[in-house]
């Protein structure tokens, strides 16, 4: 197990109005996102629990690539991670974005 | 006086010394190993037909068990090294040398055979090289070839997997050489004449059914939301920009998530009748929901897949079938559509360098290649335009008159880019260049050529490598979709935005991709027993697919 915790800034908040949504599940190769509404609007939290260890880096690169596309200004990510692979994380984060999104 | 029959003296030769094990043409299971010593010579070129999917697998186990004492220094030429015994016979000292196409199964023990000496080995061919080298310099003088029956005149019936047959015995019975066919039965009329009878020298009916791998089902429940991102990104921004209707798909999860997103959003899309309507393909199972819904116009097969005849025969429309009902598939002619007739192939691989090459071969396994090289690259013999190969052939830009100007055939490599246990897909240096060192190989092999490919589709976006004018802009292009592997996250940022705004990189978001659409809920089937529905009961997969 490793926790990892990123703080980002973005220039802008993310559109909606719904305050939290969750998406994925915890499963072998997948993870389980929980969005929260609940940051001023250009701040970006996410926290991360994964099975494995020593991905730090990648994970930071994923999150920044994530807030640069989506700003996702307002909310706090908190990720169980069950050893997903990078391409479903970055998927099941725009997902998630995008729930929030939606009226 | 020179004596011009000295091959035709040599046929005769061996079919005098074969006759006492046959009765007529007829050659019982028990007299094989006989057969074969009789008719066999040192240093034969010899095809044990190995098919990407049918083998004649009683004729192998015959061959390796001759006498090597008697039969000896065979050169094997043949597409698919798939047994044991067609290694086994090296081991042995039937076979010396080889000359191939594909060996799936067998890559791993190949590489180390051939490492250690036991297998002289001419070139690894593509399909369609191998087929024309047995006119030219790689004729058989003998060829053991399977089918599913024959009468007693040697007339054969290969079933739907016609595959490689024809055309191992056009160059073999026609240039001097003996042909021996194994067959499952023998019968008073064969349902229809895949092969005449005076072709062929020897029946051999097998003690079992001739052995045939289903090489082509997909089970669309293992397919991914990331294959389903893919496959969309695949159809928006290449076959829909392109509007391609003549295509190959290989056999991966990605091309089997396009096939099952034709009919949900593909057809949300407007697409229908405007793409994916004429193809070169081996009748794919995950094909079955786009043609019950009336996308697909025909298909010609390379061979057939095990599950797939009777749901064939109650489609006549679609596929190409004989006067009996049955599937009549040829690889030689289906490759040859493939590369001439289609204007786009896409597939996947296991490595791309920074250039474009890729290659499926690991340092410790030569898998060979099979159809991909032919289909996966641009055939300078085309003459025809079609407007995909002239937008292709645009974007590739060169100068003077436009007249004078050729189209490009689109080659896609559709690639997540890590592969099982996060092994990265994109690579500095190819494995088949050091696999090449340490065989001493002439040649690397490399599955589909840089120059040849056109597109590199990953989740993280497409690159259009046609549109890339030096190597450090394909370089960054690459890089651009490589994801989190290592080359991608050497790539300069600001030259891939750069790219990205030329439309060279392409994201998701670029092309109106909606990330909750990729959901297995898009899927037209969601599993085998989705597929046989659509069939309505016509597709009979085989038990290991069946999990209910």
């Amino acid at each position: 197990m490793e926790k990892l915790s990123f703080r980002h800034t973005t220039r802008t908040a993310l559109p909606g109005t719904r305050a939290s949504a969750i998406t994925g599940v915890v499963a072998s190769g997948n993870l389980e996102v929980l969005l929260e509404r609940n940051l001023a609007p250009d701040a970006c939290h996410v926290e991360i629990d994964t099975a494995i260890k020593g991905y730090a880096e990648v994970w930071a690169a994923v999150v920044a690539d994530f807030v640069a596309r989506r700003q996702p200004g307002g909310l706090t990510i908190t990720i169980n991670d069950g050893g997903a692979r990078p391409d479903t994380v970055s998927l099941r984060l725009a997902q998630g974005a995008r729930l929030m999104e939606l009226p | 006086m020179m004596d011009w029959r000295q091959e035709r003296t040599a046929r005769d030769a061996r079919l005098v010394r074969a006759r006492p094990h046959a009765d007529g043409k007829i050659v019982p299971s028990a007299r094989v190993v006989d057969l074969l010593e009789a008719i066999l010579q040192p240093g034969d070129r010899v095809c044990l037909e190995g098919d990407n999917q049918k083998q004649a697998d009683c004729l192998a186990r015959g061959l390796s068990g001759c006498d090597p004492a008697r039969v000896h220094d065979l050169h094997m030429v043949q597409s698919g090294i798939v047994l044991p015994e067609h290694l086994d016979i090296f081991e042995q000292g039937i076979a010396r040398r080889l000359d191939y196409s594909y060996s799936g199964p067998q890559g791993g023990r190949i590489a180390k055979m051939l490492y250690g000496g036991q297998i002289e080995l001419g070139a690894v061919h593509t399909y369609l090289e191998l087929f024309a080298r047995y006119f030219i310099d790689l004729t058989p003088n003998v060829a053991l070839i399977a089918g599913v029956s024959a009468d007693r005149d040697g007339n054969l019936y290969t079933g739907p997997n016609t595959e490689d047959t024809p055309t191992v015995v056009e160059a073999t019975a026609f240039k001097n050489g003996v042909v021996v066919a194994q067959v499952n039965e023998i019968v008073d009329r064969v349902p229809r004449v895949d092969i005449p009878g005076d072709r062929v020298d020897f029946v051999v009916e097998a003690d079992t059914p001739f052995y045939v791998e289903p090489l082509f089902t997909r089970d669309p429940g293992a397919v991914t939301e990331t294959q389903i991102l893919m496959a969309m990104m695949a159809i928006k921004g290449i076959y829909a920009e392109y509007g391609i209707r003549r295509l190959n798909h290989g056999i991966g999860f990605g091309t089997a998530a396009i096939e099952l997103l034709l009919p949900t959003y593909a057809e949300r899309l407007g697409l229908k009748g405007q793409i994916a309507t004429h193809w070169a393909l081996n009748p794919h199972p995950s094909l079955i929901p786009a043609i019950e819904s009336g996308w697909v116009k025909q298909i010609h097969c390379f061979g057939s897949e095990v599950g797939m005849d009777k749901y064939i025969r109650a489609r006549p429309d679609v596929f190409f079938t004989g006067s009996d009902g049955s599937l009549r598939s040829n690889r030689a002619f289906c490759q040859t559509a493939g590369l001439y007739a289609c204007d786009l192939f896409i597939g996947s691989t296991l490595q791309i360098d920074l250039q474009g090459h890729s290659s499926t071969v690991t340092t410790n396994r030569v898998a060979g290649f099979g159809g991909a090289p032919n289909m996966g690259s641009d055939p300078h013999g085309r003459r025809h335009p079609s407007d995909t190969w002239m937008k292709a052939g645009q974007e590739a830009g060169g100068t003077g008159d436009p007249a004078l100007r050729r189209g490009r055939k689109l080659v896609v490599q559709l690639v997540e880019t890590f592969g099982d246990k996060l092994v990265p897909a994109f690579v500095e240096r190819l494995d088949a260049l050091e696999l090449a060192r340490k065989l001493n190989l002439e040649l690397a092999p490399v599955m589909v050529y840089a120059d040849d490919v056109t597109h590199i589709v990953t989740e993280e976006g497409i690159a259009n490598l046609l549109l890339c004018r030096t190597l450090d802009e394909r370089e960054q292009a690459i890089r651009g979709v490589a994801g989190y592997t290592d080359v991608g996250r050497g790539r300069d940022h600001a030259e891939v935005e750069r790219l990205r705004a030329r439309g060279i990189i392409r994201r998701p978001e670029d092309l109106g991709i909606e990330p909750l659409d990729a959901d297995r809920s898009l899927l037209a089937a969601r599993s085998i027993k989705d597929l046989v529905h659509w069939s309505g009961g016509l597709y009979e997969p085989p038990a290991k697919f069946r999990n209910w």
